[in-house]
């Protein structure tokens, strides 16, 4: 773990990329990036500059449920295909449960403190209001499950941690399933004890903190307008079932009419069946990504607060050291110095971890929001198939009348 | 006439050999009002005035104006003729009509007062929007009366359409709310007539199904508008937080901020679109009213079959009378016959003044029976024109609706498709 930490723990001063057997350090990243001052925004983007250079691929699939006699509980296959040599092989598959990814993230949390790590879908479910093992929510969580371990995959620092890796190859993680609570345990201890006072955060951290909270009230706010045209759409559907049934019983006393008749009941109902769609689109794919950006959310100001942690501390320990150097002139002890590099460490790390983040929301919520434009799109596209249909049906038929009229 | 169950169609089928020496003729001759002259309601105004309490009161008044057909056809500018109706004439008209052509299916007006009403609009009835439609549906009524092939020759629609002083006095000296059948006469009639034809029967039921059904759609209808609505106008809360959001986005910001005003332009389109859709309401009220005038025809054949039977009735009672008299022999049981027997027979004198007596009552009632015979023939002859005639109308009427419905719900899909499509362009530039 200790080499995660930047250079200046090796001696180097001058901001020379270092040769550790961990290539891609954030801090180096940055210093390659800034040395191209003339190449693209776009290019600098460290979402993009990840995917191009990508050698780690993994995907979440396959759900399984299996039944013992203590439990029941869904697997998931995670697959792994790699050109890295920290991998023995190029390719693995194994099956882990949540509670192996809860494990992951815990890992993770523990040895990148200065990283901000994805968020997992909701642990716990009430189980009277939610069916753990429908599939609809299997399918969702497993979506999120796919994105979140691809966000550590595709993470310069992340996916270069140990346990990502053993998580990724490991045919049996149940053996160390009971560190989890004790190291869950003993990094909400580690805070308490700090105790040190902030005096001044540097103004981008405010920002930063700043705009997650507004944004956090956005997708508040956003969140409770998508349920609520949910809502709205579900009793119009109602409405509309009730509304094409009038329109069959009524064709049933009718001859010249039945058939126009049974025509418009016939695409409300094809509507309805639009409709429907649109709604578990909605529900499945739009909702759980909001929610899950509430999570990301939650963890950035996490890794915000522990940031803050670390500067307090140092502030505070150099006052302390300050204090006794006017008093009995020793040199300044080696913890502080260390404390300022953990300091300087963090914030890089998570200056360039904010502007990924930034990034990948950019990206995410585009493709969010595009995807809800398609469904909608896709919805009317249907709706208006039916219908076009009904007056090709209908025209044909009077041309059809007209002719044999005049014959 | 016996037999089993006829579908709508047979009946058509049937009837179709009657048809076609009647309807020609009746269409050539009906709508000379029409290719003469056109009408149209062109405005509404609001008045005030006294009412017939002496109360004051606000109504609104409809212009009539009527123009020579020849006219319009020459191209000359001629300014047309009009004049003033309030609603409440329109209404005497069309009772007028009601009682005058008993064997036709008379058009309905527009409804009285609004109803079927989904929240966004008004049940009020001197709110703009609905005056504006009475005033169509007014104009339409007045259309179809005057393409009608029989009622277009009434005196009294041309007076209505020409002049506009002393019309309602020349209306009651028709004297037609005497010949107006009561509602008593006309319930006792439906519940006691015994062989009432059976097609009227048929077609009668058919009006209650019609009607039925078409309440049952303006209901259905009303509500699905309603929440349709909801949802549209929820869509615009996004307009309001995309705004919000982009103030705090760098590169996101320009993106959603246009999505937003989409967003908005998307909730705001659901006005026009269900604006629009109130005509269609408008023709499905029309047959739901045209079903009432429909069942009318039907009673009044049950009124006139059951007075037939009545006065055939009573003619066979004093026949039968008069054969016991003359006979002797009783086959009834009566009071007289019983006394007759216990205490003896009446005098020749008495007997013969009783027989005469009967005789002029059979001849009356011969003459009723004849009278009633042809009344209800000629009733059931006319009336079977004319409901075939409104077959084909609703038919052709509704079917068009149908499809004109259909048309309305593709161009909401393709304000939708654009609407989004717009907003989508917008977030790819986020």
């Amino acid at each position: 773990v200790g080499h995660l930490f930047c250079f200046r723990e090796a001696g180097l001063t001058n901001g020379t990329p270092v040769e550790t057997s961990s290539p891609a350090s954030t801090s180096s990243l940055l210093n390659r990036l800034q040395l191209d001052d003339d190449l693209e925004a776009d290019i600098r983007d460290p979402y993009a500059e990840a995917a191009e250079t990508r050698d780690l691929f993994v995907t979440v699939d396959d759900p399984k449920k299996h039944v013992s006699t203590m439990e029941t509980y869904i697997t998931y296959r995670v697959s792994t295909k790699t050109s890295r040599v920290e991998f023995d092989l190029p390719e693995y598959c194994v099956r882990r449960r949540y509670q192996d990814f809860d494990w992951l993230r815990i890992k993770l949390e523990d040895s990148q403190p200065t990283h901000l790590i994805p968020p997992l879908p909701e642990k716990f479910v009430m189980k009277g209001v939610v069916d753990r093992f429908s599939e609809d929510f299997v399918e969702t969580r497993m979506k999120a499950l796919d994105k979140f371990l691809k966000r550590v995959a595709d993470h310069p620092v992340l996916s270069f941690n140990p346990h990502l890796n053993t998580f990724l190859t490991t045919k049996d993680l149940n053996k160390r399933q009971g560190l989890a609570l004790l190291s869950k345990v003993g990094e909400s201890v580690k805070h308490v004890a700090g105790g040190y006072k902030l005096r001044a955060r540097p103004a981008e951290f405010g920002a930063m903190g700043e705009y997650l909270d507004t944004f956090n009230q956005k997708l508040g706010t956003i969140d409770r307008i998508a349920q609520r045209i949910l809502k709205e759409q579900s009793e119009y559907l109602t409405e509309l079932r009730e509304y094409g049934t009038v329109y069959s019983s009524w064709a049933g006393s009718e001859d010249e009419l039945r058939r126009p008749l049974e025509g418009v009941g016939g695409c409300v109902t094809t509507c309805c069946g639009a409709l429907e769609d649109l709604g578990d689109g909605m529900s499945q794919d739009i909702l759980p990504v909001l929610r899950e950006y509430v999570l990301y959310i939650e963890s950035m100001k996490s890794v915000l607060r522990k940031r803050d942690q670390s500067q307090a501390e140092y502030e505070g320990r150099l006052e302390a050291a300050v204090l006794r150097k006017q008093e009995d002139r020793t040199p300044m002890p080696l913890e502080v110095e260390k404390c300022q590099d953990k300091v300087e460490c963090f914030n890089a790390d998570l200056k360039a971890d904010w502007e990924r983040w930034q990034s990948n929301k950019r990206h995410d919520f585009k493709q969010l929001l595009t995807g809800m434009a398609d469904k909608n799109i896709n919805h009317y596209e249907k709706c208006q198939a039916a219908w076009e249909s009904l007056i090709t049906l209908l025209q044909d038929k009077q041309t059809e009348d007209k002719t044999s009229e005049t014959n | 006439q016996p037999g089993a169950e006829l579908s709508p169609r047979e009946l058509s089928l049937r009837f179709l050999p009657m048809l076609c020496g009647v309807t020609a003729q009746m269409l050539e001759e009906g709508s000379t009002l029409l290719r003469r002259m056109e009408i149209c309601v062109a405005e509404a105004e609001k008045r005030n005035g006294k009412n017939t309490v002496n109360m004051q009161e606000t109504f609104t008044v409809y212009l009539v104006e009527t123009r020579p057909m020849d006219a319009v056809a020459e191209g000359r500018n001629q300014a047309p003729d009009s004049l003033w109706r309030r609603y409440s004439e329109f209404e005497l008209l069309r009772n007028y009509l009601l009682v005058t052509y008993p064997y036709i299916v008379v058009p309905p007006l527009p409804e009285k007062r609004a109803e079927f009403v989904w929240h966004k609009l008004s049940a009020d009835n001197m709110d703009p929007d609905f005056v504006e439609r009475r005033r169509v549906g007014l104009e339409n009524f007045l259309l179809r009366v005057a393409s009608h092939p029989v009622l277009s020759n009434d005196k009294i629609l041309h007076h209505f359409l020409i002049e506009e002083h002393g019309w309602k006095e020349v209306v009651y000296e028709t004297g037609f709310q005497a010949k107006a059948d009561s509602r008593l006469r006309a319930l006792s009639a439906t519940f006691r007539v015994r062989n009432p034809d059976k097609r009227f029967m048929e077609m009668k039921h058919y009006s209650d199904e019609l009607q039925s059904h078409t309440s049952q759609l303006l209901r259905a209808r009303a509500r699905v508008a309603d929440r349709l609505y909801g949802v549209y106008k929820v869509h615009g809360n996004y307009g309001r937080v995309f705004s919000e959001w982009s103030a705090m986005e760098k590169e996101m910001g320009d993106g959603l901020q246009s999505a937003g005003h989409h967003m908005d332009a998307y909730a705001a389109s659901i006005d026009d679109i269900l604006e629009e859709e109130e005509h269609y309401a408008d023709q499905l009220k029309e047959y739901l009213f045209y079903a009432e005038a429909l069942r009318a025809v039907c009673r009044k054949h049950e009124l006139t079959q059951f007075e037939f039977e009545m006065a055939s009735q009573e003619l066979v009672s004093k026949k039968q009378q008069h054969e016991e008299l003359s006979t002797g022999i009783v086959r009834t049981f009566s009071f007289k016959g019983m006394t007759n027997k216990l205490f003896g027979q009446e005098a020749p004198e008495q007997r013969e003044a009783r027989l005469k007596l009967l005789e002029d009552l059979i001849a009356e009632g011969e003459e009723d029976v004849q009278e009633k015979t042809v009344e209800c023939g000629e009733h059931v002859e006319r009336a079977w024109v004319d409901m075939h005639r409104f077959k084909e109308q609703k038919d052709k009427d509704l079917r068009e609706a149908l499809i004109n419905y259909a048309v309305m719900q593709i161009s909401m899909c393709k304000k939708g498709i654009q609407m989004w499509s717009n907003a989508k362009e917008c977030f790819l530039k986020m």
